[in-house]
């Protein structure tokens, strides 16, 4: 059941605008695009290969500045006319956004637990606080039986279980997915949305996800279609499923 | 957690494999330092040997090592009765090749006369000479054992006594007799070129030559003040002990040093360049998982430390590995390799300035990585 698009949104995107290169060569990314993710909602940003969902996801994620706009996060303006509000953006990301990678990216070096601990290091927790925290996470999803495990030696749906858990860590309300599911098959892709899905109601947080995944569609409460840089509109998954048809 | 230490710990095997190779590299490079400094102490062994202050030698030379110098012996007498002078002696030097138990040995006779200046420094096995005549006291490097007997010219030696460390600059081990048995083994001709001489009329010149007459003098005597005196006789020529110590590093084997020098700084720069290239590969693989730290909110200073430690790690034990490498077989070079800890502790700090360097293509690598590398495949 969609979650009801209402209170204080917690990214907000006002006339977010990108281009690369001058004159000639210059292409434009995003078109003034303006969008509204509220808590507990699990949307995605859908479109073509070029259509700018990447470019949207890492300015949302704080790592692409944007030639124009504003943008809220969880009650912060923290870009205004295309300027960061914040000098440091790493604290931004720690304390505020969680991601989640295509192919989970975790560090192989570390097993499961330290992989979700070192995000709560980097926030300033001490080795056995985080160490603790990281191993009630993997026991909420349910992987915590290989807390001992090299990333080498999970699964790929247990490794997308660690690195949701490491998103999880700081307590982010913001929680970006790249192509969270590529990686899986139908049945571990729905069990990791469902999951996604009970994290945002749980946590209060917004998901915000990158996806070409048609057999995840109907996860998601809204889908944002991007189509050359512009928000084509706000598309219920119906819509987006016939269309896909 | 440090995770410098947790990614070496995950590619233990594969970190020491390059830790080791590293290793052999700055082994090599400590090497070269210790046949540097070898060649240096070895030229200068033979001239310490007698513990002397003054040479005297034949005039306008710089003998006996840098030049040939031929005197009277009884110029030692002369030499002797100078004030500050407190002993004399007379010494030959000539190299020989003999032959023992079927190998060649080329061996640096040295003649003294006993009681006088110029024997062994110290004999670890065995005596000193003792009697006149075919005794001797060779080197351990010549393979030699007390008791053994070997032809030196038309003459047989008895090894009497063992030294260590005593070659001469080009390596070749030395062997003590007496002066006589010295000038004998010098100067005396072979039958057949004796007859040839006899026959000539020239067969009765005085074999009393020697190379040098060296001298000790007395605590207080200045050596430059006896050195000068000595000058006045103009068929001589005086060389004060730092003076040949002088001749003999910047002259006898000067180009030698040189050479080892100049290889060794190219060892240097080829290490450190293989140092940088190892840290920047080892960045260079490191790129996903940087971004994914930079994404997740790492600060610079978690990076730059994982790359720093990393290549300190790399240095450290592969420094360790070479200088445990050639401490363990320096003494099975055909010459010696001297390593003294000011030069261990040199190269130690240039490994660690090297590391500390290269290091920074790879800081500098990882710096520039685009956290947003860490989305998409």
């Amino acid at each position: 059941m969609a979650t009801p698009s209402t209170g204080t949104p917690l990214v907000r995107l006002d006339r977010i605008s990108k281009h690369f290169g001058e004159g000639e060569t210059r292409v434009d990314a995003l078109r003034e695009v303006s969008l509204e993710v509220f808590p507990r909602q699990v949307v995605a940003l859908l479109g073509p290969s070029g259509s700018g969902k990447t470019t949207l996801l890492n300015i949302i994620g704080c790592i692409l500045d944007p030639s124009s706009g504003s943008m809220e996060l969880d009650g912060e303006w923290v870009l205004r006319d295309g300027r960061w509000l914040r000098g440091d953006l790493r604290r931004l990301r720690l304390d505020k956004i969680g991601f989640i990678f295509q192919f989970h990216n975790l560090l192989p070096f570390l097993d499961a637990t330290d992989n979700v601990a070192v995000v709560l290091q980097l926030a300033g927790a001490d080795i056995a606080t985080a160490r603790k925290r990281a191993g009630d996470l993997l026991d909420y999803l349910e992987v915590g039986h290989r807390r001992h495990a090299m990333p080498a030696k999970l699964s790929g749906g247990e490794a997308q279980r660690v690195a949701i858990a490491r998103a999880l860590a700081n307590s982010p309300r913001i929680i970006l997915a790249d192509e969270p599911t590529a990686a899986l098959d139908s049945k571990r892709a729905g069990i990791v949305m469902d999951l996604l899905r009970k994290l945002a109601v749980e946590h209060d947080a917004a998901i915000i996800a990158v996806t070409h995944d048609e057999k995840i569609f109907d996860r998601f409460d809204h889908i944002f279609q991007l189509r050359d840089g512009r928000l084509d509109g706000h598309t219920t998954l119906h819509a987006v499923a016939a269309e896909t048809r | 957690m440090n995770l410098a230490y947790r990614d070496i710990r995950h590619n233990l095997g594969r970190f020491l494999l390059t830790c080791v190779g590293l290793g052999l590299l700055l082994g090599v490079v400590l090497a070269m330092i210790g046949i540097y400094r070898g060649l240096v102490v070895d030229a200068l062994t033979i001239a310490r040997a007698p513990g002397v202050d003054l040479w005297v030698v034949e005039a306008n030379t710089r003998g006996p090592f840098a030049e040939a110098s031929r005197i009277p012996g009884d110029i030692r007498e002369a030499i002797a009765r100078i004030a500050d002078v407190a002993a004399a002696g007379s010494i030959t030097y000539q190299t020989v090749e003999a032959e023992h138990q079927g190998k060649k040995l080329r061996l640096y006779v040295i003649g003294y006369e006993l009681t006088r200046p110029g024997g062994p420094p110290e004999v670890t096995e065995g005596r000193e000479i003792a009697r006149s005549h075919y005794e001797i006291v060779a080197d351990r490097t010549t393979g030699l054992l007390l008791g053994d007997r070997i032809q030196l010219g038309r003459s047989t030696f008895t090894v009497v006594g063992l030294t260590r460390h005593q070659v001469n600059s080009g390596g070749d081990p030395a062997v003590y007799i007496t002066l006589p048995d010295a000038q004998k083994l010098q100067f005396d001709l072979a039958p057949p070129a004796a007859r040839v001489q006899l026959a000539r009329g020239s067969s009765g010149a005085s074999r009393d030559t020697v190379n040098a007459v060296v001298a000790r003098l007395h605590p207080n005597a200045s050596p430059d003040a006896v050195a000068e005196m000595v000058r006045r006789w103009k068929h001589l020529a005086a060389i004060t002990q730092e003076a040949q110590e002088s001749i003999l590093t910047r002259s006898l084997v000067d180009r030698a040093r040189r050479q080892i020098g100049l290889f060794t700084s190219l060892l240097l720069v080829v290490s450190a360049v293989i140092i940088a290239l190892i840290i920047y590969t080892m960045t260079m693989e490191k790129l996903k998982q940087i971004a994914t730290l930079k994404l997740i909110g790492a600060p610079n200073r978690t990076i730059i430390g994982m790359i720093v430690q990393q290549a300190l790690a790399l240095g450290f034990i592969g420094f360790a590995v070479g200088a445990a490498l050639i401490v363990n077989i320096k003494d099975y070079f055909p010459r010696r390799v001297v390593l003294e800890a000011d030069s261990v502790v040199v190269l130690g700090l240039i490994v660690f300035a090297v590391c500390l360097l290269s290091s920074g293509l790879g800081v500098r690598a990882a710096l520039r990585v685009d956290p947003a590398t860490a989305l998409g495949g």
